[in-house]
């Protein structure tokens, strides 16, 4: 028991330290040789990927992207833990997406020659970054670098439009117990929901703890007392009877500001949880939910 | 240290202020603090700890195994495995004041401790304590094996959420889950208290047992159905929080002898101050971060009882 547990740890290696390498996705091979067939392992990238044109070039993605809708049609080589070496290797791909930690794949890989782009997630600015890198590895520079600048205009006009408007000391919840307020997980002061909430008009309540994700007890939820509350869930869990009774869990800690004036929020969907080119419709869902005002 | 407990924590509040009833309730932070986040927590430690502490006892004693532990059986497996299932699957349940998780974990244990009841017990004979063992044993790997298998399947999310259910947690957040798991705890006491003088002379051996006039098969039975409750109860509620099932009973033995008249309230009482105090360790220590109580268990018990072995060898 205690050993599966340990080797889950290893294996999902969540959450990311702060001090984890930055987000610079770096290529191994950028001679902008010609990038025909290109597999992608990670969901953020393989949005990228479609989004600055290269789609036509995906020929298999991993096991959960689920968008854009076109890799429905598309085979699947596994995942973060079981990359499905064989068939990536009999596909013949001239470029591989892969997360950092992937280590044995990438070494695989690249005695079989095969290019690699190793990527590992971040902020913000890192979404941004990895999509120019991107760009530049498969050959569609001046359309990363549009996409690129549309992102940051559409995260600029969310900055701008709830300036006016005091930022809420908010907790951005992304993981728990169904029915229970257990188990906790919220953004702490690093990583790509930490810099959204700050884009969307929010201080982050745990922003002084330098971590990607922290678990707080219902102790700490109490003293921490978050003026606002929004949970994002990235699958549907919650169907329209059970959003009642999730809310209503929160009267519990009736003296959290943000329970008394009726300022938990529920969000709903992958967009808000891939740090990739849909970060500016997160950015602006969660600024719709904190500053309703601003949007009027 | 369960008087104690709840006076101390991550952050400092005014006990004046806790019982101050001229604040609203839902105005007043100090009061919320102490009876929704610190109190439940000091009394989900408390009944955990003395559960599990006794339900090892009492199994060390039945299978005359010094390494018997509340989990040996196959019961925390099967609450892990039901736990498990509740949280991938995102069940929506509910019984009284359990929520899913929860109630799935109870399911999953009484299912575990059936089958292993089923394969060890004949009509009118004394339990089998090799195949209770390895009945238990095996469902445990069987479990544990299932358990990898729907983790691998889950996505990253749900996937880290079992992981730290296996890892423990008292957190509660309410008297309810409490009030859930307090019935069961106090059967399977009075049990354990009509057993205690005959674990004695069943520790000994059955054959002993048997002519001193000991109902073997019956205390047997009774050991067995009362440690299983006591385990799937404390494991529902704060998920399998390990080392003080197995430690706790030999360190008792260890300062107050072998008899189970002694032995079994010693240990619950100890098991209950043991994981009250590795709790208040667990959300002080890095605080606002918090450690997982089952990691604190046996970094502090771990070192703490290989001392007490030293001084005592």
């Amino acid at each position: 028991m205690l050993l599966a547990a340990v080797v889950a740890v290893i294996f999902t290696g969540l959450p990311a330290r702060a001090d984890a390498p930055t987000p610079a996705a770096q290529v191994t091979d950028n001679n902008g040789a010609h990038v025909g067939r290109i597999i992608s392992l990670v969901p953020a990238l393989t949005e990228m990927l479609f989004e600055i044109g290269a789609g036509p070039q995906v020929i298999a993605v991993g096991s959960y992207d689920e968008f854009p809708p076109a890799v429905e049609a598309l085979p699947r080589i596994g995942a973060l833990l079981d990359p499905d070496v064989e068939r990536i290797l009999a596909l013949r791909p001239d470029l591989v997406l892969t997360y950092g930690s992937q280590t044995a794949l990438e070494a695989q890989l690249a005695r079989a020659g095969i290019r690699v782009f190793s990527y590992r997630h971040g902020g913000v600015a890192g979404v941004l970054r990895t999509l120019r890198d991107l760009g530049a590895a498969t050959g569609h520079t001046a359309e990363a670098e549009r996409e690129a600048q549309g992102i940051q205009a559409q995260l600029d006009a969310v900055q701008d439009r709830v300036r006016p408007y005091p930022r809420p000391r908010t907790l951005l919840v992304f993981s728990r117990q169904p029915q229970s307020l257990q188990q906790m997980y919220v953004s702490g002061g690093v990583g790509f929901l930490n810099d959204i909430m700050r884009i969307a008009g929010g201080t982050n309540v745990f922003g002084d703890i330098q971590r990607e994700s922290v678990q707080p007890s219902h102790e700490t939820l109490l003293v921490r007392a978050p003026e606002a509350i929004v949970e994002i869930h990235a699958t549907g869990m919650m169907v329209a009877a059970d959003l009642d009774r999730e809310r209503s869990l929160w009267a519990t800690l009736a003296s959290i500001p943000a329970v008394r004036s009726d300022r938990v929020h529920f969000l709903e969907g992958s967009y808000l949880v891939v740090p990739g080119p849909r970060m500016g419709l997160a950015a602006e869902a969660l600024a719709r939910a904190l500053h309703p005002a601003a949007f009027e | 240290m369960c008087l104690l407990a709840p006076l101390v924590g991550s952050t400092s509040i005014s006990l004046a202020r806790v019982f101050d009833r001229s604040i609203p309730f839902t105005d007043n932070i100090d009061a919320q603090i102490f009876f929704i986040a610190r109190l439940p927590r000091v009394l989900a430690g408390a009944i955990v700890g003395a559960a599990l502490a006794s339900a090892g006892v009492v199994l060390q004693a039945l299978l005359r195994n010094p390494l018997a532990t509340p989990f040996t059986l196959g019961v925390s497996a099967g609450a892990a495995l039901g736990a498990i299932l509740a949280i991938s699957f995102g069940a929506a349940i509910t019984l009284g004041p359990l929520s899913p998780v929860p109630l799935a974990s109870l399911a999953g244990a009484f299912m575990a401790a059936a089958i292993v009841y089923a394969m060890a017990t004949r009509p009118g004979r004394p339990i089998s304590t090799s195949v209770l063992l390895l009945a238990g044993v095996t469902l445990n790997s069987f479990f544990s094996a299932l358990i990898l298998f729907v983790q691998y399947m889950g996505d990253f999310a749900e996937t880290y959420r079992t992981v730290r259910w296996l890892m423990g947690d008292l957190d509660v957040g309410g008297f309810g889950p409490i009030l859930g798991a307090l019935p069961l705890i106090v059967v399977a006491f009075v049990i354990f208290a009509m057993l205690s003088s005959s674990l004695n002379v069943l520790s000994v051996g059955t054959d002993t047992a048997a002519t001193r006039g000991v109902d073997v098969a019956r205390t047997q039975r009774l050991a067995f159905i009362s440690s299983a409750l006591a385990t799937s109860a404390a494991v529902s509620l704060a998920g399998p929080i390990g080392f003080v099932g197995i430690v706790v009973p030999h360190l008792v033995r260890l300062m107050a002898g072998v008899d189970h008249r002694i032995v079994l309230p010693a240990a619950a009482f100890f098991g209950a101050a043991f994981l009250v105090a590795c709790d208040l360790v667990a959300r002080t220590v890095l605080a606002p971060v918090e450690v997982p109580v089952g990691v604190v268990t046996a970094l502090l018990g771990g070192p703490f009882f290989l001392w007490l072995l030293i001084r005592k060898g």
